[in-house]
């Protein structure tokens, strides 16, 4: 579309500025199905700094889905480390690594995946709960969150009177709410059509550029990693490219740009 | 992650499937209320008879005369005049299981006092002073009449709380006179209430008069109808008997071939069994309805594994955003606790609901014991833990990103 490539071949971390976001070094990771070893990644290095908006691409089997959940800390490393916030969570327990997807990892997915017969307040008050905040602040930051991504009218609704949009909005809110240290987002736009998807890009692109919230994106469609300020490709468990995009796309001026929709989809109760 | 907010997150998710929820807990609704009313049942059965038993007096035997054998016809037990007083004082004296003895003589007749009369059932028995000791039967008001009233064949009665409440019509009948047979007796005591006997009998309808009475003012007889006998203790009531038997044998000159011209009854024998199958009873049912209740806990597991393999994602989700394993075991493990615990409460509700109803509508005596319900609860907590622990390992021990991939 309007946005242009620019092609660079490594990105490095600043000495001065400390360490990175977070920093994959070498990371490998090997299944065993069976007698067969599968090697997922095979030695992929890595920096995100913060306030970074990545997209991670690849097709399947490239290895992408692993590295996003060793960066989600749902799945170790079998060699290599992983540096998150300046800690080795590569060798953490199982418990401590669910302490940290709980503080510092916002998980939006593909299927929304939120509880169904839950209203959007509480799907988001639910990281919330294992983190042990107090009700009235839990209640507020839910409620702040929820307006963040433009649901404040919305939130005793339940999943199911809510559009895709609608629900993926309140997952985004979900990822959030615990002021994590980086929002992952796997296929977040694979359910959605066209319209819906370029809404939902504009609340990730308003929650990086105003809030400067780190957001990684896992996609295989080119045109929504546009709206990303850098593209990783992953073949054969490796990194095959790493580039910055000099003009990402704006979802606010593609919004601004259609036809106004007829609000159908949003009021029906 | 504090308890109160796992228990919130588990009310929660129980609260999103109301109908599979209730259902579940239907099965231990029934198996707790099945066990409260089963016991409520069996004990009010015990009860009762334990207080026959105590109605029976202290460790109680009877000695009633033999059954006349003439000519072919024989009548019932009493019917012969084998006994007489000396028969009661040689026991006493000789048997070392027994610790009080009297001699008992029955009639019966019309009572008079004032414009008012009394036949109905009365019973009129003549005893000695041992009298209240025998059957445990305590005096209310009054006294009762001492050795020298019988000693000296005294017009003196003690009678029953229905006579005093019907022919004495409200006034104290102690120091009054009244006519037993047409003969003038004063009355000197009212005894306490003893109910129904096991028979149905209402037993305080009944004066007592010295037997020495009965026997010379009343019936001019020599003999006596039976020995009231009270052993050592209720297990001294075995030896007591044989002790009795072979006394009395003796004193009846009866050869080794010939019958026993009296009979000797043990009570206490008789409740004791009787207390001891309904025990045996209780124990049955009780042991059926904590089939259901297994069967209850089971439900519950059943339900829970379901529960756990559906809600598969929701785990996920649940990992995926920060929950430790042990939040996902405690949440489950609390599902499963209040799920038998709300169904263990609703189960005593209606089991205590059932067993008035029962005792109501039939006119069994019930007795719900807070025991029986205390018992209860713990064991609707036991059957929670017990059946969910598994489930409850099993959701937390899953993968969360296959836990997220689930369909």
């Amino acid at each position: 579309m309007g946005a242009q490539v620019v092609t660079e071949t490594s990105y490095a971390t600043d000495p001065l500025l400390g360490p990175a976001l977070i920093t994959l070094d070498h990371v490998h990771k090997t299944y065993q199905m069976g007698d067969v070893e599968i090697h997922a990644l095979r030695g992929a290095s890595l920096h995100i700094d913060r306030g970074e908006f990545i997209a991670i691409m690849g097709a399947s089997g490239s290895g992408k889905s692993t590295t996003m959940n060793i960066l989600g800390c749902l799945d170790k490393p079998t060699r290599g480390s992983y540096f998150l916030d300046g800690q080795d969570v590569s060798k953490l327990t199982r418990d401590e690594l669910a302490d940290i997807r709980n503080r510092k990892i916002g998980f939006v997915f593909q299927g929304f995946n939120l509880l169904s017969r839950t209203s959007a307040l509480e799907n988001v008050e639910l990281p919330m709960l294992y983190l042990g905040v107090k009700t009235s602040e839990r209640l507020e930051r839910a409620k702040e969150a929820l307006e963040i991504v433009g649901l404040g009218d919305r939130i005793n609704n339940m999943p199911n009177q809510l559009s895709g949009g609608q629900q993926q909005r309140v997952a985004i809110a979900r990822s959030l709410v615990n002021r994590p240290s980086i929002i992952l987002a796997d296929e977040p736009t694979g359910n959605l059509d066209s319209r819906t998807a370029v809404e939902v890009m504009d609340v990730f692109q308003r929650l990086n550029q105003e809030r400067g919230i780190t957001i990684a994106l896992v996609t295989h469609e080119p045109d929504i990693a546009q709206y990303a300020r850098r593209i990783i490709v992953f073949k054969d468990g490796r990194i095959k490219n790493d580039y910055m995009i000099k003009e990402p796309r704006s979802a606010r001026e593609e919004l601004e740009s259609l036809p106004p929709l007829v609000e159908d989809e949003e009021d029906d109760e | 992650m504090n308890l109160l907010l796992t228990f919130r997150i588990a009310i929660r998710a129980l609260g999103r499937n109301k109908m599979r929820s209730s259902l579940t807990m239907l099965g231990i609704i029934i198996g707790v209320s099945a066990v409260i009313a089963n016991l409520a049942i069996g004990q009010g059965a015990s009860a009762q008879i334990q207080s026959q038993i105590a109605n029976l007096g202290n460790n109680m035997l009877f000695v009633q005369s033999g059954s006349m054998n003439t000519g072919g016809m024989r009548g019932g037990a009493g019917s012969s005049n084998t006994l007489i007083p000396e028969d009661a004082d040689a026991i006493a004296l000789e048997c070392p299981s027994v610790r009080a003895v009297s001699p008992g003589v029955r009639a019966n007749g019309q009572l008079v006092f004032g414009n008012m009369n009394w036949v109905a059932s009365s019973s009129i028995q003549g005893t000695n002073e041992k009298f209240p000791d025998i059957k445990a039967w305590p005096i209310a008001s009054g006294e009762f009449f001492t050795e020298g009233d019988v000693r000296t064949s005294a017009r003196v009665c003690v009678i029953g709380k229905t006579i005093a409440d019907n022919l004495f019509a409200g006034s104290d009948p102690v120091g009054l006179t009244m006519r037993i047979r047409n003969l003038p007796f004063r009355v000197i005591g009212v005894l306490g209430t003893k109910g129904q006997s096991a028979y149905g009998q209402d037993q305080d309808d009944t004066v007592i008069v010295p037997y020495t009475t009965a026997q010379r003012k009343m019936l001019s007889q020599t003999h006596i109808n039976q020995i009231m006998v009270s052993a050592i203790s209720p297990a001294a009531t075995f030896t007591a008997e044989k002790q009795i038997t072979e006394l009395l044998r003796q004193r009846h000159k009866l050869g080794a071939n010939q019958e026993n011209d009296f009979f000797v009854r043990n009570l206490t024998d008789v409740a004791e069994a009787a207390d001891q199958s309904s025990k045996i009873f209780i124990n049955l049912l009780a042991s059926i309805a904590s089939v259901s209740l297994l069967v209850g806990g089971i439900g519950i597991m059943n339900i829970m594994l379901v529960s756990v393999t559906e809600r598969t994602r929701e785990i996920g989700i649940r990992m995926a955003i920060g929950a430790r394993s042990a939040a996902i075991r405690r949440q489950f493990l609390i599902e499963s606790v209040t799920l038998s615990v709300v169904g263990g409460v609703l189960g005593i509700l209606l089991g205590v609901g059932a067993s008035i109803t029962i005792s109501k509508t039939l006119n069994w005596p019930t007795l719900i014991s807070p025991v029986s319900i205390f018992a209860s609860v713990i064991f609707s907590v036991l059957v929670g833990v017990a059946f969910g622990y598994y489930p409850a390992r099993k959701a937390a021990g899953l993968d969360p990103i296959e836990a997220l991939r689930y369909e």
